[in-house]
């Protein structure tokens, strides 16, 4: 129990920190903080890694494999189009 | 390495991906957020590689170059028209790693009964119905996005009392795995009902309101990467998905407000065209004034001060290279131009800057609605381009409207008002618009990018 509620501490500060950062982020940019959010939330990987990792069964292997295919294209897809899009947001000449 | 230190890991990664979306705060800072966000990641990764306990390293290798090459591929290809679609399949393939890792979980943790907690098992559950919700109703999403057969199938009647029920059998099998663990051919059941719920939950909802279904799958995408972090009692995972979570929940808010409507009216009701609203030949009878590119040219001449207001269509005419050149052409004669953005006008939150940054447009002259309505009684001439619902004065004045109290461009405030459009067509709204007959306003009846073409013609030739 003492784990759930450490955890639980962290979850809700976090979505307070998350609704301070986010909330000054312009409208101009809103695309961008979606495909960059978007990239973070490919954390999933790492649970994935340890997953796959473990050699556990087969079947066990398997959707770990899966699952780090599925987060990679997230993680490197979205950090790499977030950032194509930012090198086009460019101030006057 | 010990787990202290990947502990330690973890957590400069998670502060370097709240420094990385503070850096979104600018367009200068930005490059540079991205990048930290990335550094974070590449972080979290190498400490869990390093962590130990790790045997199969070949396939975990194999995975990673697959979705890497994958990953690449789709970044680098994309067409910025394309990024609701983009950002949609991303959203809906981290939904799924997260479900496929708690399965996995799950099947680990079988093997000591004794070991299952409540957190675990709660998690676990909702884990699978979020992350399959996401993967199933980001894949509708793209679908419609992209145009694909069948797009405009808005489901059957009665579809949202199938959805409760699915809901409610969700409730009912998460709840076998909370009492009964592990209850592993339960857990792909959840997931199976739950993708159902996923298609049904997003197939009712019509084309412009896409922006605020991204959003809101965006958020989901966050909550199960969190509800995952429960199931493995990882901190950088728990932090991460809250993050995510409360971004596309603060966009979702956004989009909906841009619209005036609620969340659940978005969701689940049908929208527009309802007969209250004014007829469109009442309005337009003999008050439409069509013009020529000679006249605008001659209009805009006279013009210091012009507002571009884009719309969707735009983008959809590929116009936005044109309406550059045009912008160019006006201001190398002493004109003053800027763009009016409104929330909703691209199809995903701040779609249109995108479109335009990429046209090399600066963004200081990306001016927000909020921002520029106050100054549209001081522009000489509006041009509204691709847009309709977003500039019909019917939001303010007529409370039976189904777009009453939505805001919108004050275009009708401006002295002169061009709208660009092949026809007197309606919007996503279904009602017709009283600017396109106003007195100030006149219509250039063509397609987006050959008029703009004409338009910088007929300017080259006075």
């Amino acid at each position: 129990m003492e784990g759930f509620i450490a955890a639980l501490t962290i979850f809700v500060l976090a979505i307070f920190v998350g609704f301070e950062v986010i909330t000054k982020v312009p409208p101009t940019l809103h695309t961008p903080l979606m495909s960059g959010s978007n990239a973070i939330s490919g954390i999933t990987l790492i649970g994935a890694l340890i997953a796959a990792g473990m050699g556990h069964t087969w079947l066990t292997t398997l959707l770990g494999v899966l699952a780090i295919i599925l987060a990679t294209i997230n993680v490197v897809g979205g950090f790499l189009v977030t950032h194509r899009m930012l090198a086009m947001f460019r101030r006057k000449r | 390495m010990s787990a202290t230190w990947q502990n330690l890991a973890y957590l400069i990664a998670a502060v370097l991906f709240i420094l990385g979306l503070k850096g979104l705060a600018h367009p200068r800072s930005a490059p540079r957020g991205n990048l930290l966000g990335a550094l974070g990641m590449l972080l979290a990764i190498v400490a869990t590689l390093a962590g130990g306990g790790i045997i199969g390293w070949g396939w975990i290798f194999v995975g990673l170059a697959i979705g890497g090459v994958i990953g690449l591929v789709l970044a680098l290809k994309v067409q910025m028209t394309a990024m609701p679609q983009m950002v949609a399949l991303l959203n809906g393939f981290g939904g799924a790693a997260s479900f496929l890792v708690a399965a996995t979980a799950l099947a680990l943790q079988a093997e000591v009964p004794a070991g299952f907690t409540l957190q675990f098992t709660i998690a676990t559950a909702a884990s699978g119905v979020v992350g399959s919700v996401t993967f199933w109703g980001s894949l509708v999403a793209f679908w419609k996005l992209q145009g694909l057969p069948g797009e405009n199938w808005q489901g059957f009647p009665g579809v949202q009392l199938v959805n409760i029920v699915l809901v409610l059998l969700c409730v009912a099998l998460g709840w076998i795995i909370v009492a009964q663990p592990p209850a592993i051919g339960v857990y792909w059941l959840l997931v199976l009902v739950a993708a159902v719920l996923g298609v049904l939950l997003v197939v009712p909802i019509g084309g412009a309101d896409m922006p605020v279904v991204i959003a809101l799958l965006n958020s989901y995408s966050g909550v199960a990467a969190a509800a995952t972090g429960f199931v493995l009692s990882n901190s950088v995972l728990i932090i991460s998905g809250s993050l995510v979570g409360a971004s596309g929940l603060i966009l979702t808010a956004i989009m909906c407000k841009a619209m005036n409507r609620s969340l659940p009216n978005v969701l689940f009701a049908k929208f527009g065209g309802e007969s209250s609203a004014p007829k469109a030949d009442d309005i337009y009878e003999g008050k439409v004034k069509a013009t020529t590119a000679e006249e605008l040219a001659m209009m805009l001449e006279d013009a210091r001060r012009v507002v571009f207001i884009p719309g969707y269509g735009m983008a959809v005419a590929q116009a936005q290279y044109a309406v550059r050149d045009l912008a160019n052409l006006l201001e190398s004669r002493g004109i003053n131009v800027e763009y009016a953005i409104h929330p909703v006008a691209g199809r995903m939150p701040g779609h249109m800057n995108v479109l335009l940054a990429e046209a090399n447009v600066p963004y200081e002259k990306l001016r927000e609605m909020d921002d520029i309505n106050p100054e549209m009684a001081q522009v000489d001439v509006a041009i509204v381009l691709g847009a309709n619902d977003v500039v019909n004065p019917l939001a303010r004045a007529d409370g039976n409207s189904p777009i009453a109290g939505m805001p919108i461009i004050d275009a009708d405030k401006a002295r002169q008002v061009v709208v660009v459009k092949r026809s007197l067509s309606p919007g996503y709204a279904g009602i017709p618009n009283p600017l396109f007959a106003a007195d100030n306003t006149v219509m250039f009846f063509n397609d987006g990018n050959k008029a703009v073409q004409e338009i910088i013609a007929a300017v080259k030739a006075t």
